[in-house]
């Protein structure tokens, strides 16, 4: 047997472990990926195998937390494809305009980027005091941050750069107030933002959402848990309402399904139609 | 004789014309993958595919997530993604950190293809600025690929390929030139 296969047994019962003791379901993850985040913390904390791993994470919780934050990759930012947010901007905002109230998701938010970025279009576009944001992640230590709204200073540069892009109606500095090396997003737009603990393997839908965004979420996970993540997402829509996933995802779930329009092909943003196919007749 | 399934290439500045240079060594009897990761700016990516479909007769194409990889096809990977490769032989992306101040990362993609493909898969590494792709290189040989490096005096930023070679001995160091020749000569497995 070659080492890889040895490897790829130790990790079937790692994870096997981990959801069994814990409850965190990555046996359907993409196992690159997950190789590779194994491999990283195997160096940072200096153990042999991942074998050795697993009686660690058995018996001390605080490892297992160690783990959960390798496994997902947090990493985000403001404005990321300004060229989506200016999408959203001219082809989603004015639908949203129609409904008196609005109701977003953005699942899988890392370290609360999005959901900023999100909530200062909103704003923009009139739309702040009739809408609320939910944002979720399985990731309690980034939902911290999150809540904090605390940003490394050197990031801004790129954050304006990138909103500047995005089709904006004021400056990116009038959203934060600058102290040392970090910045501090303003208390009206963390008002605007629930962030919460929520899993999307293993948690229930979110009921009557107009807009969701899942972007670079998952493209970390395997077929068959992301089709079964794209029903979840789905169901948490209401009709009529917006689906946005990252700008390399690929939308498997169908568009050909007569059950969601595609509003921007290269930006990922899709409709749930008001009717299925075929309803219309039938009433 | 030695068989394979898989090339998989790295290059940084300098990348644009040794890919063409490369690509046109290849003709449509290659049978094999070339799998490439290129540091780009994500503005030059559309133009990238026009330039190198203009150099070849294969089918150039931007990697994209869980599709198959399949012979007689060029992938390049996505700008701002870390190409990865899974046991099934599709890709899947990343957007985790930044190695070797790069995304997407020779290395990364190195590693994951050799973890995939083993002795089945030969690795080049061509012109470039920085030290990415050397650690990814030294896995593919350790197990079992085959590692090809361009002649450092021959490329436009000697770094990259130099790096590569005090990282791990290679196989061959030829000339772009001679690296396409070579893959050429390179047996498929029967099951392409
Ligand atoms: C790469 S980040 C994406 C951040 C942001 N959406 C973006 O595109 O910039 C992926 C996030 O998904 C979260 N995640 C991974 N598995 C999850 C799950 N099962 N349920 C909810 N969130 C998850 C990770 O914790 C991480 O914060």
């Amino acid at each position: 047997m070659t080492s890889g296969e040895l490897e790829a047994i130790e990790i079937d019962l790692l994870l096997e472990a981990v959801f069994r003791r814990y409850g965190y379901d990555f046996r359907s993850y993409a196992r690159a990926s997950v190789v590779r985040r194994l491999r990283l913390l195997l160096e940072q904390s200096g153990i042999a195998s991942v074998g050795e791993l697993i009686p660690k994470l058995l018996h001390e919780p605080a490892f297992f937390q160690e783990l959960l934050f390798a496994f997902s990759i947090t990493v985000s930012g403001m404005f990321r494809d300004p060229e989506f947010f200016r999408s959203l901007r001219e082809n989603v905002v004015p639908l949203l305009k129609t409904y008196p109230f609005i109701r977003v998701w953005v699942a899988g938010c890392a370290c609360g980027e999005e959901a900023y970025s999100l909530a200062i279009l909103l704003k923009e576009e009139g739309l702040a005091a009739h809408s609320t944001i939910y944002a979720t992640d399985i990731n309690d230590q980034a939902l911290a941050v999150a809540k904090e709204g605390i940003y490394p200073l050197r990031q801004v540069r790129e954050y304006t750069e990138n909103y500047q892009k995005s089709g904006p109606h004021d400056s990116f500095s009038r959203y934060y107030h600058a102290s040392h090396d970090h910045i501090v997003m303003n208390r009206e737009l963390k008002k605007s933002i629930t962030f919460a603990n929520h899993n999307l393997v293993s948690d229930h839908v979110f009921a009557e959402m107009h807009l969701i965004l899942c972007r670079n979420v998952m493209i970390y996970f395997d077929r068959e848990l992301k089709d079964r993540v794209l029903r979840l997402l789905d169901s948490s829509l209401i009709r009529g309402g917006f689906l946005c996933l990252g700008t390399k995802e690929s939308l498997r779930f169908s568009c050909g399904d007569g059950r969601h329009d595609e509003i921007d092909s290269k930006n990922r943003i899709y409709r749930k139609r008001v009717l299925e196919a075929g309803e219309g007749r039938t009433r | 004789m030695k068989k394979y399934r898989a090339v998989v290439a790295g290059c940084s500045a300098g990348g644009m014309q040794a890919v063409a240079t490369l690509l046109a060594q290849l003709g449509t009897s290659f049978r094999l993958p070339l799998i490439i990761v290129q540091h780009l700016h994500r503005e030059q990516g559309e133009y990238l595919f026009r330039f190198y479909s203009s150099s070849t007769h294969l089918k150039v194409q931007e990697a994209s997530e869980r599709e198959k990889i399949l012979p007689g096809n060029v992938y390049v990977a996505p700008p701002d993604y870390h190409l990865l490769i899974e046991h099934d032989e599709t890709f899947s992306l990343s957007v985790e950190e930044k190695v070797n101040f790069c995304r997407p990362s020779i290395d990364v993609l190195f590693e994951s293809a050799a973890d995939v493909y083993g002795p089945a898969l030969a690795g080049v590494v061509l012109t470039g600025a920085n030290s990415d792709g050397a650690l990814g290189l030294k896995r593919i040989k350790d197990c079992g690929g085959l590692t090809l490096v361009q002649r450092p005096e021959t490329a436009q930023f000697p770094e990259m390929p130099r790096s590569a070679l005090l990282c791990v001995h290679a196989d061959q160091v030829l000339t772009i030139e001679e690296i396409g020749r070579f893959l050429m000569t390179l047996k498929p497995e029967a099951a392409y």
